[in-house]
This record gives C-alpha cells, sequence and structure tokens, in this order.
C-alpha cells in the first residue's frame, strides 16, 4: 500500500537527493539512496555547516532533528558460524568468543542524524563519521536543541564527543559507570555487577561472576537468493542506463 | 532583610507522581523552579544491546516492554522497519487489524494518561473511570493474542492470528454469582468484532462523561490553563511530535502525513491546539480518542466483510501452518530454520516510525546482512519530550512540575530503554 515504485514519493526523494548532491557535493559529502530513504554521508569537519544548512535553505527546511544516535561498525558483517563453505574439520557447535575486531581507524564510530521536514513532509538521514583515536564531532546543539540528550546519550553508551556540547554527562547509565557499554567490545553481560554486602552494610560492586556469556542463536549470514536476483537487477538497470 | 537561598529540592525517584523511576533535580527560589535537571536511566535495561544479540522476531516481546501503555504501537514500529528492510509488505486484513489494534492502543493510552494527570494535579474519579473502560480494552487485547499487556501479535509480514469468532466469557465464581455473570457477559455473546463495535458504541458517552469532570472544571483549569506552553517554533526545535506538537498548532500526524498499514483508507481529522499549554493538550488528546473511536468503527465494517489471510505466505519470514508441518517435509525444515536461526535481511540501513499515542515512535534498523540486527535504534517520543522540562517549567510553580510531568505523558520504560 505504501511503497510502489515511480510513486511522487519516489520522485520527490530523487529530487531531494539531486538537490543534496548539487549543494553539498563540494563539500565533501556523499549521497545514498535505499528503501526509499536518502542518507547524506558528511565529514565531521563540515558537520555543522551542512547542518545548518539543511535546516535553513528553501531547498531543505529540516526544521526538526528526530534522532541522534552513535554506531559502532568495528564487528559490521562478523559472523559467529562458517555457512559458506563445510570445514575440512567438521561443522563446530561453539561459538568462538576470542575474535579480534577489526576496524578502520577513521571510520569505527559514527553519529547518526535522522532529520524531518514538516513543511516538506520529507526525512533524511546524515551519518558522520568519527575517527577512533579522537571520537569528536561537532555538537548540533546550537541548530536543534533537541540535541541536548541524543547526545548525552551517544556520548555514554558509544563514547562520541560532542564538541560545543554545554553538559556532556552521562545519561542513562549508572552514577560512577565506567565503560561506553554499547561498544561492541563492551560484553553483553557487562563488567561489575553489584549486591549488597550485610558484612559492610553497604551496596557493593564486583566482578561479573554469577552469569556467563551465552549465545542461544549463533549469528549466521547466509546467501539469499532473492536478495541477490534483486542486485542483479539493480545492476543491469544501471548498466542499461549508462549505456 | 534576611538572605534568601535557593533550595535544591530533590523530586523522586520514588513519587507517586513521578510516573515511574524519575529523578529531578529541582533549583527554587522560593517556590519558583529556576532550574530543573531530570535525572533518567534508572529503568535502563540496555534493549537495544540485547536485540543486537537476538535474530529478528525475538525482540518483538521487547517492544512491549518499552512504552508499556502502549504495546501494539511499539511493535508495529519495530515490525514496519523489518518488513521495509526485507521488502515485504502485510496482507490488506493483517493493516486493518494493526489499524484496529493501534486505535485500541491509543485509547488504552490516552485513557492512562488522562487518569493518572487527573490523579495527579487533584481529580480522583477520572482516574477509577479510565480504568474501568480499560478493562474491556484489555480483554480485546487478550481475546487476540492470551496476554493482557504484553501481547507480541504483530509479526513481520503481518499479524500472528486472525480475530477470533468467540469472546471469552466470565464464569460464576465465589465472588461473581448469578445476574451478575449474565449482566458481565452481555457483550460477550458474538465475536471480538461485536465486543468491539459495543465498546465503540458505549465509548463516546463516555468520553462526555470524563469530559463533565474535567473541560469545564474551575479547578482543573486553574491548574492547567497557561502551564507550560511552548510555541510552535519551540516545538520544532524541541523535537516534539504526537499531542505535544499538535497541542502547540501544528497538524502534524503520520497516520496522514506518512500513511502506513491502512490510515489512508480511513476518514479521521487531526485536533490541533491554539495556545500550546497543558489545557489545549488535553484537549487534543480528548478529541483524539473520539477520533480512534471512529477509526475503530470503520475497521470493524471494513474487516467484517472482508475476510482474507492475515500473514504473508512467506515461509522464509513467516511460520508454516502447522496442519501443513504434520506431512510436508519442506515446511517442516522452514519451521526449524525460522525459529531456531531466523531469517537473514539484505545489509542496510532503514528508519521506519508510526504515530504512537506519545508521539513519533521510530526504530531505527542496520543490517549486515547476517540473522540478528547490526544496530537498532529505538527513538521513543518521550525521551525528546521529557529533554524539555528544563525550558517547560522555568518559571513556574512548584506544583506546576507535576502538571508538565503529567502533560508530557511520559512513561520511563521507553525513555529509559
Amino acid at each position: 500500500m505504501n511503497d510502489n515504485a515511480h510513486n511522487p514519493m519516489q520522485t520527490r526523494l530523487a529530487e531531494l537527493a539531486e538537490n543534496l548532491i548539487e549543494r553539498f557535493a563540494d563539500l565533501g559529502c556523499e549521497v545514498d539512496q535505499a528503501h526509499a530513504e536518502v542518507t547524506l554521508v558528511a565529514p565531521p569537519g563540515k558537520l555543522l555547516e551542512v547542518a545548518t544548512a539543511l535546516r535553513d535553505e528553501d531547498d531543505f527546511l529540516f526544521e526538526e532533528l528526530i534522532d541522534v544516535c552513535g554506531v559502532d561498525y568495528s564487528a559490521y558483517g562478523m559472523t559467529e558460524w562458517q555457512t559458506r563453505s563445510a570445514p575440512n574439520s567438521g561443522f563446530g557447535r561453539g561459538v568462538d568468543r576470542s575474535k579480534e575486531l577489526e576496524f578502520d581507524e577513521e571510520k569505527r564510530f559514527a553519529a547518526v542524524y535522522h532529520l524531518l521536514s514538516v513543511s516538506n513532509n520529507q526525512r533524511l538521514r546524515v551519518r558522520a563519521y568519527v575517527n577512533t583515536e579522537r571520537p569528536i564531532v561537532p555538537s548540533v546543539i546550537g541548530i536543534w536543541r533537541v540535541a541536548d540528550w541524543f547526545e548525552r546519550e551517544a556520548f555514554d553508551l558509544y563514547g562520541i564527543l560532542f564538541d560545543g556540547h554545554p553538559d556532556l554527562r552521562r545519561i542513562l547509565t549508572d552514577y560512577g559507570f565506567i565503560g561506553h557499554p554499547f561498544r561492541k567490545d563492551f560484553p553483553l553481560i557487562g563488567h561489575v555487577e553489584m549486591r549488597y554486602d550485610p558484612e559492610q552494610a553497604r551496596v557493593i560492586y564486583e566482578p561479573v561472576s554469577s552469569v556467563e556469556p551465552r549465545t542461544l542463536v549463533p549469528r549466521v549470514a547466509r546467501d539469499d537468493n532473492r536478495y541477490a536476483r534483486e542486485e542483479s537487477q539493480q545492476q543491469a538497470a544501471e548498466d542499461a542506463s549508462d549505456a | 532583610m534576611p538572605e534568601i537561598r535557593n533550595y535544591t529540592l530533590n523530586f523522586g525517584p520514588q513519587h507517586p507522581a513521578a510516573h515511574g523511576v524519575l529523578r529531578l533535580v529541582l533549583e527554587l527560589d522560593g517556590e519558583v523552579i529556576e532550574r530543573a535537571d531530570p535525572h533518567i536511566g534508572l529503568l535502563h535495561r540496555a534493549t537495544e544491546k540485547l536485540a543486537e544479540s537476538k535474530p529478528y522476531n525475538q525482540s518483538i516481546p521487547y517492544m512491549d516492554r518499552l512504552d508499556y501503555v502502549s504495546m501494539m504501537c511499539n511493535e508495529h514500529g519495530y515490525v514496519r522497519a523489518i518488513e521495509k528492510l526485507i521488502g515485504i509488505e502485510a496482507p490488506i486484513r493483517a493493516q486493518y487489524i494493526r489499524t484496529l489494534y493501534d486505535e485500541i492502543t491509543r485509547i488504552l493510552n490516552h485513557l492512562m494518561w488522562l487518569g493518572a494527570h487527573a490523579l495527579d494535579i487533584g481529580a480522583m474519579t477520572v482516574f477509577l473511570y479510565a480504568f474501568r473502560e480499560r478493562e474491556d480494552l484489555m480483554d480485546c487485547y487478550e481475546a487476540v493474542s492470551g496476554a493482557r499487556m504484553h501481547a507480541a501479535y504483530y509479526r513481520p509480514g503481518g499479524v500472528y492470528r486472525d480475530l477470533p469468532e468467540q469472546m471469552p466469557q466470565y464464569q460464576a465464581s465465589q465472588w461473581v454469582t448469578g445476574r451478575d455473570v449474565t449482566q458481565r457477559n452481555e457483550a460477550r455473546q458474538g465475536s471480538l468484532l461485536d465486543f468491539i463495535e459495543d465498546f465503540t458504541e458505549r465509548f463516546p458517552a463516555l468520553v462526555d462523561e470524563y469530559e463533565t469532570l474535567l473541560t469545564d472544571n474551575r479547578i482543573w483549569k486553574q491548574r492547567t490553563v497557561g502551564i507550560g506552553v511552548v510555541s510552535p517554533e519551540r516545538a520544532m526545535q524541541l523535537g516534539f511530535t504526537g499531542p505535544m506538537i499538535r497541542g502547540s498548532g501544528i497538524p502534524w500526524d503520520l497516520r496522514k502525513k506518512q500513511s502506513y498499514a491502512a490510515y489512508d483508507q480511513v476518514e479521521f481529522d487531526i485536533p490541533v491546539g491554539v495556545n500550546g499549554d497543558c489545557y489545549d493538550r488535553y484537549l487534543v488528546r480528548i478529541e483524539e480518542l473520539r477520533q480512534s473511536n471512529r477509526i475503530i468503527r470503520q475497521c470493524i465494517d471494513w474487516l467484517r466483510a472482508n475476510p482474507g489471510p492475515v500473514m504473508v505466505d512467506d515461509y522464509k519470514v513467516a511460520a508454516p501452518q502447522r496442519a501443513d508441518m504434520k506431512g510436508d517435509m519442506e515446511s517442516l525444515i522452514h519451521h526449524f530454520k525460522l525459529f531456531t536461526e531466523g531469517y537473514c535481511p539484505p545489509a542496510g540501513e532503514v528508519y521506519a516510525a508510526v504515530e504512537a499515542p506519545k508521539g513519533e515512535f521510530g526504530c531505527y534498523i542496520i543490517s549486515d546482512g547476517t540473522n540478528k540486527p547490526y544496530r537498532l535504534k529505538i527513538r521513543a517520543p518521550g525521551f525528546a519530550h521529557l529533554a524539555a522540562m528544563d525550558e517547560l517549567v522555568k518559571g513556574h510553580m512548584l506544583a506546576d512540575v507535576v502538571a508538565v510531568i503529567g502533560t508530557m505523558d511520559v512513561v520511563f520504560g521507553e525513555i529509559d530503554r
């Protein structure tokens, strides 16, 4: 009922994508269109300039910032079971936890902004990749006030620093929490657990001992021929348009 | 002249008007608020991180527990994001059922809000009235999913099952006997749709009842008119959605503007406020109750006339019929793979949002082509609303803090996630 190809929505998206390329290509931005959504990848250094233009210029008018979130790309595509070929030793049922994360220093983290234009009834996603050593992006709080808590959350969970944020405190985790729990190298069971110690008559923290990490369903990737067909069709369509 | 110092007050986390576990640190000048600093996260369960460790379908029950007074709307947001990612669409009957249940959920949520908000600022009766009607709606939840609250009824590709032809009935017990039982079962003689229809016939008069208690009530108006005023410009700056932005006069409703499910097939109006204060937001929500009732009636008519499948016929995402599994090897394998491993959507990212009763509830999913989401970000409306707390209460009296918390309709399940 909603997404038909070549409906007015699609043409408007294509229009938006074109406008974005025209306006921001010089600043080193890239535009991507998939699933009836447009994504603009902006270099963190130009983020403020891009965001201001997106809010104020008539082609865009994204008055509302819907969401800011952090992403950690360091385990992207990593699976726990081999599915493509059978290994010589037979299939192992266990899940190997010793795998090292592999990532590109420049692109481990990203801050993702979801924008909404009330006047043009359009959405846009803006992504800024963040350097691993110095995970700093400028804060957009001066452009959209609502960024305040969203940025605090991304800082809390991923350790991304927002330059210019007036009050970058932790928000969701406990007072005195150590680490950034949504990073892929932070274990699901956590590092410490809390209990009441009757001898000391206070609440104490100690290393996790009551639970062990377990995986009920391993992470697997399977080549699905349905999507492969879609991709090859897209590829063919692109080739045809190029020719 | 005595020296007057600012006073810092700790409000909550265990305070009945804090709607759960909100800790507010208030800096007061006399009884006037200088600064409000909400401390959240006391109910943080890392839902998003947990979802990263589970196949897609196993996270649906977590969605119920986010905003635990508008359960199915949360499921709808999550399920829509998955459907967008794998490129499937639920059958039309499932779309209508979702519309029906989204609106039932909206009434459930608004009744809870109305009761709690009124109780917070001094009206006891509304709370009892609102819970009386919630009981019937929870029975609708139970009839269709087996659970009164945490339904897990929406699934990628449709809904778990079709609406039942029979409504469960009360039995005589030690406490309820004879005529009471007959009276309680009166509306339950027919199908679920008959039961809901009976409710929709009674409901407008019941909304009038709430309104007689509040709308022209002098005390109610004194507590809400001119409190927490938000201009349309500020509402957009502060990321407001749902009744909060409509209360400020912006007719923004995803059901109309970025229509989904069967909302483009039903008629309804979007109420908007004028002044952007607590009273206008109250009026908006009351009118939404009536509009939801209207949508439900249209859905009932359509659902009666149009039987059909409620789940896509695609065994890669939806379980095969149990009867088929007994004799058909293919179905058995599909069932086994679906429940032990799940499905692998193509790599990519999507954002899908629904108009939940509190505002825009969105799910942002990044998939890396595996059977679990690589990243799931839940955009909860209450999070943005509560972030505006400081701006809304600045300059108001201490007692108005309670009115502002109430008007935001905060639920910590979704704010803390």
